[in-house]
């Protein structure tokens, strides 16, 4: 896959002197779902603002299929659709003329048909009529998904797409995401739910303080900085760990049924043959075993050193 | 040029006056119209002419011009203030139009609605006062020249006001009282010689000066005069919107 956005040393201090950004180096490639995970106040809002034309950079470039965002405005911005992390719409206009508008402000020539299509992807098309006010909170926010695609963008930035959004809205609106993938739209998405990102990012970003943690492949970013942790449910309590047993990671649980042993799996050696060799050895009957591994939010918190 | 984009936002504008027709034409088209009755039918039967104008027919381009100048600022300044004051500003701002291009809209719709009511105003007081247009294109240009002059003014005091009383109170402190003290209601030749110096640095004088002249062919002040006056307060205008873009006052971060 190709970088449709390329941001070097991207800096951005604000005029009371608080630094959101650090010279922030980033590719997202086309066609990906990239999660960027940070805590309140770590920088997203504000990378999501420069490149969309929102916030003014202090420093760095940000170019869109090659084009700067500042000299060539109009071919980045064409190809950008935002949503943004307030739910901020006319309460006064019908949702069929607000799309409408989203589209025009494009410059894209009115076309109806795609303008249904969009609002029957998000159910709402018997609304179109309605004026926002008379909306439910979770339609207002498809209808800032709609406004967002009205000009049938193939970068999509969703910053807290599904926050204060009820479960099921939230799974419609991951199935949209989904559609949109499969059309090859570019998403970029904040999110606090960050099992969502675990399911269906492509890869992840975390930024902490204005400086990019890491960026990794969803996939790769658990098995190189997960942990497994296995759980062994002993025949017998035990008062302590055995001496022979004393090795690095092993814990014995407050009620002394259970060991936990965490490992690294990438790691030459994970430890649990000799681990279970010497539990054998030292007569301690194991009556059943589990595995888990970390999840995405606790590679997360560890990252963010807990500011999350 | 993304005619597009101006198109819509303008559209936008002047629906939002459809959407509110009672509060945006008919309460300004009637207020102005109890002027010509106390004012032009009332009380001006008791006034002598002034220039040779009846006093009725005399505050006509005054009250026409009150109407332009008061509705273009509100106009302007409403339809920008809005969008910031509800977030939507973000989609303007996300989208690829010029700051130029910005202002093209809001300000051709404000300017628009201003020219309609100054229309309407001249057309309600043909029913009260003998009206007369010495120089109809004359009259036109300090109508469009004032219109988009103020709309821009309008414009300004919108993306500069961070609350509902800032954005008030420029049309009520500085615009209504400029407006009054402009001529509106009297020739500037009845103050005494003191007053008159002080009244030619009210821009709004020149305004009224000129467009009234293009009614009656009499002036306060030099024809001339009054269209460089507005020329260089539009150009005056032009600059600080250029500067506000340029540095995203008040409006990026």
């Amino acid at each position: 896959m190709s970088s449709i956005i390329s941001i070097q040393g991207l800096s951005k201090t604000y005029e009371g002197g608080f630094t959101a950004l650090r010279s922030v180096d980033l590719d997202i490639q086309q066609g990906e779902i990239f999660a960027l995970l940070g805590p309140n106040g770590a920088g997203k809002t504000t990378l999501i603002g420069i490149v969309c034309g929102l916030v003014v950079p202090t420093g760095g470039s940000v170019t869109v299929a090659g084009h700067d965002i500042q000299t060539e405005f109009r071919r980045t911005r064409s190809r950008i659709g935002l949503v943004p992390q307030e739910i901020t719409i006319d309460m006064f206009t019908r949702v069929i003329d607000a799309v409408r508008y989203s589209r025009g402000l494009f410059g894209k020539a009115p076309d109806e048909a795609y303008l249904e299509q969009v609002l029957r992807d998000l159910s709402l098309w018997d609304k179109r009529n309605e004026q926002m006010r008379a909306l439910s909170g979770g339609m207002k926010r498809r209808v800032m998904i709609a406004k967002a695609l009205a000009h049938d963008p193939d970068i999509l930035f969703l910053d807290e797409p599904t926050a204060g959004v009820d479960v099921e809205l939230r799974q419609s609106m991951w199935q949209v995401i989904g559609k949109l993938r499969e059309r090859g739209v570019t998403i970029i998405l904040t999110t606090h739910y960050i099992e969502e990102a675990e399911q269906m990012a492509d890869r992840v970003g975390v930024i902490n303080q204005g400086e990019i943690v890491v960026v990794e492949e969803t996939g790769a970013l658990m098995n190189k900085m997960g942990q497994k942790h296995l759980t062994l449910q002993l025949a017998e309590p035990l008062d302590a760990i055995p001496q022979a047993l004393r090795v690095d990671g092993l814990a014995l649980s407050e009620d002394g049924t259970a060991l936990t042993f965490d490992y690294d799996t990438q790691a030459d050696r994970t430890g649990i043959t000799t681990l279970l060799a010497s539990l054998n050895d030292a007569g301690v009957s194991v009556r059943d075993l589990e595995t888990k591994q970390s999840s995405l939010e606790e590679i997360f918190v560890g990252l963010v050193g807990g500011q999350a | 040029m993304n005619f597009r984009a101006i198109w819509t936002i303008y559209h936008a504008e002047m629906a939002r006056t459809g959407r509110t027709l009672l509060q945006s034409v008919l309460a300004p088209v009637i207020s102005t119209s109890l002027y010509f009755i106390v004012f032009g039918a009332a009380i001006g039967s008791r006034i002598d002419q002034i220039d040779g104008v009846g006093y009725g027919a005399f505050i006509v381009p005054g009250l026409v011009m009150m109407m332009i100048l008061m509705q273009s600022v509100s106009n302007a300044a409403i339809g920008i203030y809005f969008p910031k004051f509800t977030g939507t500003v973000y989609e303007i701002l996300s989208a690829p139009i010029s700051a130029f291009e910005i202002v093209i809209g809001y300000v051709g719709a404000a300017a628009t609605k201003s020219l309609i009511l100054g229309a309407l105003v001249l057309g309600t007081a043909a029913f009260f006062v003998p009206l007369e247009i010495q120089h109809p294109l004359a009259m036109l240009a300090f109508l469009v020249l004032t219109s988009l002059t103020f709309s821009l003014f309008g414009f300004i005091v919108g993306i500069w006001a961070d609350n509902f009383e800032q954005l008030n109170i420029v049309p009520m402190l500085i615009v209504t009282p400029l407006t009054f003290l402009g001529g509106s209601f009297y020739s500037i030749s009845v103050l005494p010689p003191f007053w008159q110096t002080v009244t030619l640095f009210n821009p709004v004088v020149y305004l009224i000066s000129g467009f009234r002249w293009s009614f009656y062919g009499v002036s306060d002040v030099d024809v001339g005069i009054s269209l460089l006056a507005i020329l260089g307060f539009f150009l005056l205008c032009l600059g600080i919107v250029w500067w506000m873009f340029r540095t995203g006052y008040r409006m990026k971060t």
